[in-house]
């Protein structure tokens, strides 16, 4: 068993704030359990919580390489672990006009010819690497078949060249906005870790972070702010990315408190539906006052 | 808890969440184990957090979770400690609960809900010789009682007087808003409070089986509190997207027929008659109508609502929706439920008193309605409509009208009835449900995993 990545939970939150990412307890722990137990980490949760953003702070706090497998609907082998790179055979072969087929053959399923698509390439690096899947359930079913393979035993099998291990278990992550129940094989080989919006007083860390230029009365509004509006019942909460945005916005508009008139002008950036904008208008009552 | 206790605890606990419908294998029971004997027990949160990564699978089991969590895995036995002193009478507690509340103290608010608890929630006889768990049946601790004393809800003026240091009645309402969650959260916590400490007078295993409320998708539409219908809304939009993915994939997988035999032949006459390119009979595209159906009467409107709100969300799935609502009569109410999506809340209040649905009293009236709806609206059901009634089949000793119902699967594309009552339940009493069974596929829908399931069924792809 390779060197674990980290030595303790604390050690967890340590370095991911090292590298820009405030970590719950609960991400924390599931990271390092995560590392210790060699399994891979699925994420779910509602978007722009960070859950990309985990793998990013990931590889920048152990120095790993980030390779990132973005799936979609229809996505393949071809994209998602090798292919033969067709166009650089045919020239081989042109090339090599005059030589017998077994030794034609025998250069074009080579090495030199394989496309490595990321999950190949994370298997075959010999650094340090986090993997991420990202949007796992954009892809079919056939592809989560594929990963369960590749996943559960780090190995790829080319059939020209034979079977690839892993020389180093790199840390996978998966994440997924549960559009799609992912299949029950997939969940039981992962750890799993629900993410959702951040208390408010890690909410606040992470805007002091992320936009350290605004005064601390005002975050803390911000923040305020933001959780009523995650209380009401909107078609699309906002998220630590549109707190993010909307605390920059504040620090543009050159804003020193949140009044009614601020919030109406900037509300945008936080709510991305017209019937969410009235709803939140008229739960704070910003109708009333502004008419 | 000793080491060797562990084991034990965990099987018990991964026992209870099976009971709550959260299926845990032995290998998760196993990964769970080997999390904590990497972590070990020292940090509370970082086991509850080691657990919930091993064995939950979606994010809907995680209030069922961590309740059973705290009764497995308490705090404490006994009295919790609290911060401070234990107040002395419900006043006080009252006091210390508005400064809580207004500044947001989770630590202290627990505290609170463990005094309170302690001091209000007691029933029953605790003699100091009382004989353990035997008569226990008698005593133990009640979150209603306390919460009766504490009345928690009635601080919301209070503490925003506490609150309210910059004026401003946009301040007011964001203040509103949050003490409105913390107050919740204080329940809450007065609830696990009371589970726990019953917990353990008459033992664990009790009190997780009657104690803990189940999972979202399991709660019955008919008899869930107001919280939780609250959290069924809330549940809408990411289920109605879900559903529409599925829905759209069995379009599209479905988008290609079968083999068109003639074609076939005709081609093949070009290969000699070996048919090398079978040709495949197009579906004519073409997304369904729906016409929806709800008995809007006291006892199902809230199951109605629900089934309205998603059919609502799913409407870019079918090409036209129409609903109709009745209770003695039948009413058109598309227009409202189409407005309706912003305010799910008070959509029912609004379908009450906008639409024409009632005579004289409140209590439904099936063959009127239906003799109603074939009468005005005939032409809203055609060859290709499918038809959801909803509605639980009571006619209050009235004639069911099995004949309108008929009528209307002779004109409908296919009609199903969802009913919200237990199948057991069926034909007792006024109701017709076994009637109209006989008439329509009737399906039991009592919650939130029947319903996601039935529409993903009966709808036409």
């Amino acid at each position: 068993m390779q060197e674990p990545l980290f030595d303790s939970v604390d050690e967890v939150v340590e370095r991911l704030a090292g590298a820009g990412y405030l970590a719950s307890t609960a991400v924390a722990t599931t990271v390092f359990l995560a590392d210790r137990l060699g399994k891979p980490l699925l994420v779910e949760g509602p978007a722009g919580v960070g859950k990309t953003e985990l793998a990013n702070a990931l590889a920048r706090a152990t120095g790993s390489d980030l390779i990132r497998l973005q799936c979609y609907e229809g996505i393949d082998e071809a994209r998602a672990l090798y292919e033969w790179n067709h166009a650089k055979q045919l020239l081989r072969i042109t090339a090599g006009r005059d030589e017998g087929w077994e030794q034609a053959r025998d250069e074009v399923f080579s090495e030199e010819f394989l496309l490595p698509r990321p999950l190949l390439k994370a298997i075959r690096n010999p650094d340090p690497t986090v993997l991420l899947i990202d949007e796992t359930d954009k892809a079919d079913v056939e592809m989560e078949g594929l990963l369960l393979e590749v996943l559960g035993d780090f190995q790829v099998t080319v059939p020209e060249l034979g079977t690839i291990s892993a020389r180093r278990r790199p840390f996978v992550l998966l994440t997924s906005n549960a559009t799609r129940e992912l299949s029950e094989a997939l969940k039981r080989r992962c750890l799993f870790l629900h993410l959702d919006f951040p208390a408010p007083e890690l909410e606040r860390d992470i805007v002091t972070l992320k936009v350290p230029g605004l005064d601390a009365r005002l975050t803390d509004s911000v923040v305020r702010v933001v959780g009523a509006l995650r209380s009401m019942e909107l078609r699309k909460a906002p998220s630590i990315a549109e707190t993010v945005d909307w605390a920059r916005t504040l620090l543009a508009l050159g804003a020193d408190t949140l009044d009614e008139q601020v919030v109406e002008t900037s509300l945008g950036v936080i709510l991305k539906y017209q019937s969410d904008h009235r709803k939140a208008a008229a739960e704070l009552r910003l109708d009333t006052l502004l008419s | 808890m000793s080491a060797s206790a562990l084991p034990e605890r965990l099987v018990e606990f991964v026992g209870s969440l099976r009971e709550h419908g959260i299926a845990v294998g032995p290998g998760e029971t196993v990964d769970a184990a080997a999390a904590v004997d990497v972590l070990g027990l020292a940090d509370r949160e970082q086991l509850r957090a080691a657990l919930a990564a091993t064995v939950l699978r979606r994010s809907g089991q995680r209030a069922t979770f961590d309740s059973l969590f705290d009764l497995y895995f308490p705090v404490a036995v006994g009295s919790a400690e609290s911060a401070g002193p234990p107040p002395a009478d419900a006043a006080e507690l009252r006091e210390a609960l508005v400064a809580a509340l207004a500044e947001g103290d989770e630590a202290r608010l627990r505290s609170l809900a463990s005094a309170a608890v302690e001091e209000f929630g007691r029933y029953g006889s605790f003699g100091d010789g009382g004989s353990g768990g035997g008569a226990g049946g008698m005593r133990g601790w009640s979150a209603y009682q306390a919460l009766d004393r504490v009345r928690p809800d009635a601080l919301l003026n209070r503490v925003l007087t506490t609150i309210r240091a910059d004026d401003g009645a946009f301040a007011e309402a964001v203040a509103r808003t949050e003490a409105r969650s913390r107050i919740t959260r204080y329940r809450e916590a007065v609830q696990a409070e009371a589970r726990r400490r019953t917990a353990e007078l008459r033992g664990r295993e009790r009190i997780a089986h009657y104690a803990v409320p189940p999972q979202t998708d399991l709660v019955s539409f008919t008899n869930a509190t107001r919280a939780q219908l609250a959290e069924l809304r809330r549940t809408i939009q990411p289920l109605s997207r879900k559903l529409a993915t599925r829905l759209a994939t069995r379009r599209r997988r479905a988008r290609r027929g079968q083999i068109d035999l003639r074609r076939t032949l005709r081609r093949s006459l070009a290969t000699g008659g070996v048919p090398m390119r079978p040709a495949m009979r197009d579906r004519r595209p073409g997304r369904p109508e729906l016409v929806l159906l709800c008995d809007m009467s006291g006892s199902v409107a809230g199951f109605a609502q629900f089934t309205l709100l998603l059919v609502q969300a799913l409407s870019d799935q079918f090409s036209k929706i129409r609903t109709f609502a009745f209770v003695e009569l039948t009413d058109e109410i598309t227009g409202l439920v189409t407005a309706g999506s912003a305010d799910p809340e008070g959509l029912a209040r609004r379908i009450l008193t906008q639409a024409k649905l009632t005579r004289w009293g409140m209590s439904s009236d099936y063959g009127g309605s239906l003799a109603s709806f074939v009468d005005g609206w005939a032409d809203a059901v055609g060859p290709r409509t499918s038809v959801l009634i909803l509605g639980d089949g009571r006619t209050n000793g009235g004639d069911p009208n099995l004949e309108a119902v008929r009528r209307i699967a002779g004109r409908a594309k296919h009609v199903h009835w969802l009913n919200p009552e237990a199948r057991s339940a069926w034909g007792t009493g006024d109701s017709a449900a076994l009637e109209y069974g006989r008439v329509v596929p009737m399906h039991e829908c009592r919650n939130l995993r029947q319903l996601t399931h039935l529409v993903t069924e009966l709808l036409p792809g």
